[in-house]
């Protein structure tokens, strides 16, 4: 009966502290329904060799990474050093989908830049972007064995991402394999 | 910072400066080499009408993942014009409204709806509401019904009367009677 003037404070702090959690989240990032699904089918021309083209099946058996980038997003410029590392330590083949660019534009990024990617393929229209529910440039899934998705980063690669998430993922699920 | 694709937009969303561009576009050919996206939008409202309507009113229900406070009929984010495009062709090839729903639900999650699905993830939104109006229905009844039961103020006397009126009037105070 005493504390009864308490519970306002109370409710006001459980409201508070509520509305404190909403603010370290980031409402852009959206989870992916895609986590531990199938990857969509795509059969997409080869950036650098428009008459080959790379399909899903072209990567069963491995581990590999799928990484969205286009030579007009500043983001993936700032993911560019991570990747170009990635690649040099040769642990899995990163394929770039190379969204809603043109073709001139990502080869002159590529070879200003350097070139991560084991292939880059284009998705001029955008339409395999849609089946992997890409929303934005960079987005990057990591693909099992068996063509499922098991993660997805959302927005630049950091150093840290790579060692305490993609790195030990890939490690497992080449066990796994 | 991640680069949305709404930063590729040269046109701000404004439908009625979108409309007038494409008349433009329609009225003078070669002036403009360039049109919006795939045809403006009055060329795909005259071409197919119908179907057009059910574009708009699916594309409104469907939130855009760029501009999150848009619809994706509201937005000429990129994005937002590729799953028009989307929904323009797979309810032109015979799909239905929910079939069109179920493939954006599988690649972007229940996000993209504007009216969330019932489950246990937001059951709470559902219900909150409802709830928090109930309780408090309930917590109101129950204070007024207390508050009838509590015996009511005793009524002043005549003397309390006269000196609550002398102080409001600023009048000298009467002497104070000793209580009984």
């Amino acid at each position: 009966m005493k504390a009864k003037f308490l519970v306002p404070l109370v409710l006001f702090l459980v409201l508070a502290g509520f509305l404190g959690l909403g603010l370290t989240l980031n409402p852009r990032l959206v989870p992916s329904p895609l986590i531990d699904k199938p990857a969509p089918e795509f059969r997409l021309p080869q950036l650098e060799n428009p008459d080959s083209y790379v399909s899903l099946a072209d990567m069963r058996g491995k581990v590999w990474l799928l990484n969205v980038w286009a030579s007009w997003c500043p983001a993936c410029l700032q993911e560019h050093p991570v990747l170009l590392d990635l690649a040099r330590q040769q642990v899995v083949p990163i394929v770039g989908l190379n969204y809603k660019d043109g073709r001139d534009d990502a080869i002159g990024w590529l070879r200003k830049h350097g070139d991560p990617y084991t292939t880059s393929v284009m998705d001029a229209d955008g339409r395999v972007g849609i089946d992997y529910g890409v929303y934005g440039v960079p987005e990057t899934f990591l693909i099992d064995q068996a063509g499922m998705i098991r993660y997805k980063h959302i927005g630049p690669v950091t150093p840290e991402a790579v060692r305490d998430l993609i790195l030990p993922k890939i490690a497992e699920l080449k066990r796994a394999g | 910072m991640r680069v949305d694709l709404m930063h590729r937009v040269t046109v701000s969303a404004v439908p009625a400066l979108f409309l007038s561009l494409a008349l433009l576009v329609a009225a003078a050919p070669g002036v403009l080499a360039q049109a919006p996206q795939r045809g403006g939008a009055a060329e795909l409202l005259a071409a197919d009408p119908v179907l057009e309507e059910r574009v708009t009113e699916l594309s409104h229900k469907l939130r855009c993942l760029v501009c999150q406070n848009q619809s994706i009929a509201e937005s000429n984010a990129p994005l937002a014009v590729d799953l028009r495009n989307q929904v323009r062709e797979q309810l032109a090839a015979g799909k239905n409204e929910d079939q069109v729903i179920d493939y954006l639900v599988a690649r972007y999650g229940d996000f993209v709806l504007y009216l969330p699905p019932v489950n246990g993830i937001t059951l709470l939104l559902w219900v909150g509401p409802g709830l928090l109006l109930f309780s408090g229905a309930g917590w109101l009844a129950l204070r007024l019904r207390r508050r009838a039961d509590e015996p009511a103020a005793a009524a002043l006397n005549n003397d309390q009367r006269n000196r609550a009126r002398a102080l409001l009037d600023g009048a000298p105070l009467p002497p104070e009677e000793p209580r009984s």
